[in-house]
């Protein structure tokens, strides 16, 4: 999974069938101090996220193991909202070689 | 070759009280991919932890839809989870 954060929503008319009543976000990728990153995915919503909030979005085949994306065309989904995040760990696994 | 599992050390804890429902009581960490060398390879990502791992921890993941083989549950949007804890690694560079 990644960290993302909300930023849009699409709304499409014409599309697969299977996807009707599916919620569809725009989610940018954010590093560890939660700066936003260039990359962008679409991402089905499975939790109700809003735009701002800070969510994780699993991808892939993995993506489809809920009850409503399973065999629908979909290769991303937000599966929850974060309310905290903890980075105990901060530096570079590069620093520590020696270990 | 395509490696399935791969090394990783944990980072961090994410909370999330909104999730998926099946993933409550799951626990998720943070994890920074790294090689034999401890080296960092990728991005850090998000991982289930089904191990009991804590940050500091050398550790190894699944990825993809397997990531789901060692949950509890029958269907879950996961795509890596935290299978195993590192004891040592033995390299013979």
């Amino acid at each position: 999974m990644f960290l993302g954060k909300v930023i849009g929503t699409v709304w499409s008319t014409k599309k697969d069938e299977n996807l009707v009543g599916a919620k569809f976000l725009i989610v940018r990728k954010l590093d560890l101090d939660l700066n936003e990153m260039s990359d962008f995915v679409v991402a089905v919503d499975s939790v109700g996220a809003g735009e701002g909030e800070v969510v994780l979005v699993a991808t892939g085949s993995s993506s489809r193991q809920t009850h409503f994306t399973q065999d629908k065309p979909i290769d991303a989904v937000i599966m929850a909202i974060v309310d905290k995040l903890d980075i105990s760990i901060k530096q570079l696994i590069e620093d520590n070689a020696d270990e | 070759m395509e490696w399935k599992l791969f090394l990783g050390k944990v980072i961090g804890n994410v909370w999330a009280t909104k999730k998926y429902p099946a993933l409550n009581s799951l626990k998720l960490m943070f994890v920074q991919p790294m090689n034999g060398e401890y080296i960092k390879t990728d991005e850090p990502i998000i991982a289930v932890d089904t191990v009991g791992a804590g940050p500091g921890e050398i550790i190894f993941y699944i990825t993809a839809s397997e990531a789901v083989i060692p949950l509890p549950v029958d269907m879950a949007p996961v795509d890596a989870s935290i299978v195993g804890i590192v004891d040592t690694i033995h390299n013979e560079k």
